[in-house]
């Protein structure tokens, strides 16, 4: 994931973005073209939440980083959409884990990219914020016409959840809508078959006691 | 981010606090001259007592300057490096570069004891000691460049910082080890800071490389923004962030390297004003903290060299001494306050 929003080094293979290799775009095309929410915490805690999103806009602005009237509407925009609108000024510290999590993505919808990538938006949160923030992705996905792209381990929210999964799996990966996956029994083997098996039919992975 | 007009306010009342406390500190020092003869002075007019005028135009005015560039470009340097390294403690002493002066400081005052054939004019007077502790400071920011060319990580390049700390402190105690009790003492007073000393052409010289290491962090405004979120982030955001880390190292070895040349290792200054100014502006955004520490800083340092100066007595303390003791407790305070560092 880190790879492909073009923060970590490729170790092979090729990627790429509108057919070209994403060698030959600029550091500043991909800054409009890809979004990106890291694992990693953010470095200053100090930054408000409006701050934080308004730093999204950065692409845009002119060698000061001036907000435009286009800007603002953009990350009131982004703040509506996560529904973080009302804790605009808190400070980044005194938000919950979900909390910030919002505030990450809102920032990646400001910098308004046709593709935003999110690695692992929901380890550390608990079963209802995590179906939370994908929820709130599947609806960002559908109502702007971006593509979502997150990494993620919560298999059976995602097969509830997504529009398209792909399997990582040691030389038989497979991609395809969950629906299609579950006919194909691309789950079944996805773990050794002793301790966790994949009940087609509720869509869900049970222990083998 | 809020507007710049509701800062404006602040920024007006600190710029006239700024000049309060400059013509307070021009109207006091070791000869006590009525405050009106001091302004009668500043406006060009005749004072009472000729030596007056010469005293305020050749000693104080060119002091309170010294105080204003020192105290901004210490401050400013603070700020580039907590955001760089995003560490609260950063401050210029952390990458080496006040190190690095002391180092060049040491070797051309206590080496040349030693090293007679090599500083063969023996001479150890102001404009070489700032050239060597240039010169030193230079070397620093130097290798601290072509290591960071090789490491990445900015956590290696603060580690090293320190190590040229270390290698500052074991050369200064070697070298004093060998020297005379004379040099050691001239060493001595080298690094208690002195702001008093400088000539105007001096002066001139010191605003040029401040002004340039300002320009510098004006235009590293955005990329610094965007490194409060990290490295890879500024990067998906379109930042070179090879260009700006040099462009911020670049900016605060000039900013530090010049004042410590001139003034001697001024400490705490460069960590606690930015830390101050978080308090009095609460914003992260560097459009409004570069000019609020710049001034910020000039204040302090105007108020601190008040304060050394002991009014009306003829001895005067070392500013650094009087930096530590305002600097540290700030800190001290700022974090039993807020239980840990924010930046």
């Amino acid at each position: 994931m880190r790879t492909l929003g073009n923060v970590q080094p490729k170790l092979s293979g090729k990627i790429t973005l509108n057919k070209e290799s994403l060698e030959h775009h600029s550091i500043q095309e991909l800054a409009s073209e890809i979004s990106v929410v890291l694992t990693e915490p953010i470095a200053s805690k100090n930054l408000t939440v409006l701050e934080l999103v308004s730093l999204g806009r950065q692409p845009y602005t002119n060698w000061l980083g001036t907000l435009t009237k286009k800007d603002n509407d953009k990350i009131s925009m982004a703040l509506d959409m996560v529904r973080i609108s009302a804790l605009k000024s808190k400070k980044c510290y005194e938000l919950s884990d979900g909390q910030l999590q919002r505030v990450m993505i809102a920032r990646a919808i400001a910098q308004d990219t046709q593709l935003i990538l999110l690695d692992e938006p929901t380890t550390h949160l608990d079963l209802y914020h995590k179906v939370q923030i994908l929820k709130l992705l599947k609806t960002i996905a559908h109502e702007t016409n971006k593509t979502i792209l997150f990494t993620t381990h919560e298999i059976e929210i995602a097969i509830q959840l997504c529009d398209k999964i792909l399997i990582l799996k040691e030389n038989q990966s497979s991609f395809g809508s969950p629906c299609e996956l579950i006919q194909k029994k691309s789950f079944e083997n996805l773990f050794p078959i002793d301790t966790i098996t994949f009940d087609a039919q509720t869509g869900s992975f049970r222990v083998n006691k | 981010m809020r507007q710049l007009k509701s800062y404006r306010i602040y920024f007006i009342l600190l710029f006239l606090v700024m000049v309060v406390c400059f013509l307070v500190n021009i109207s006091l020092g070791s000869v006590s001259i009525p405050f009106q003869e001091t302004l009668r002075s500043i406006i060009g007019k005749t004072t009472q007592v000729d030596s007056w005028s010469y005293i305020i135009w050749n000693y104080r005015i060119p002091k309170a300057f010294t105080a204003i560039l020192v105290g901004s470009g210490l401050a400013l340097s603070g700020l580039l490096m907590q955001t760089l390294f995003r560490n609260p403690l950063a401050g210029p002493f952390v990458l080496g570069i006040s190190s690095g002066a002391s180092l060049g400081a040491a070797l051309l005052i206590l080496g040349s004891s030693l090293f007679t054939g090599i500083f063969s004019l023996g001479m150890v007077n102001d404009i070489s000691l700032a050239l060597a502790s240039s010169i030193g400071s230079f070397m620093v920011l130097l290798a601290v460049m072509v290591v960071a060319v090789r490491v990445k990580d900015t956590m290696a390049l603060l580690i090293i910082g320190l190590m040229f700390g270390s290698i500052t402190t074991a050369v200064v105690s070697v070298l004093s080890y060998f020297s005379t009790a004379e040099k050691l003492q001239q060493y001595v007073y080298w690094s208690f800071g002195s702001i008093g000393d400088l000539s105007w052409n001096q002066l001139i010289l010191l605003l040029l490389i401040v002004m340039i290491g300002v320009l510098i962090s004006i235009f590293s405004i955005k990329p610094l923004n965007a490194l409060l979120l990290g490295e890879s982030y500024a990067k998906s955001l379109g930042v070179n962030m090879k260009r700006s880390r040099y462009s911020i190292i670049v900016a605060t070895g000039l900013l530090a390297g010049g004042v410590t040349a001139f003034a001697g290792p001024i400490a705490f200054i460069g960590l606690a004003v930015p830390h101050l100014t978080r308090q009095i502006f609460n914003t992260t955004d560097h459009k409004i903290l570069v000019p609020a520490v710049l001034v910020y800083g000039a204040i302090l340092m105007l108020i601190c060299d008040t304060i050394a100066q002991m009014p009306n007595s003829a001895s005067v303390l070392p500013i650094n001494a009087i930096t530590s003791i305002i600097g540290a407790p700030v800190v001290i305070w700022l974090l039993i306050r807020k239980r840990k560092m924010i930046f």
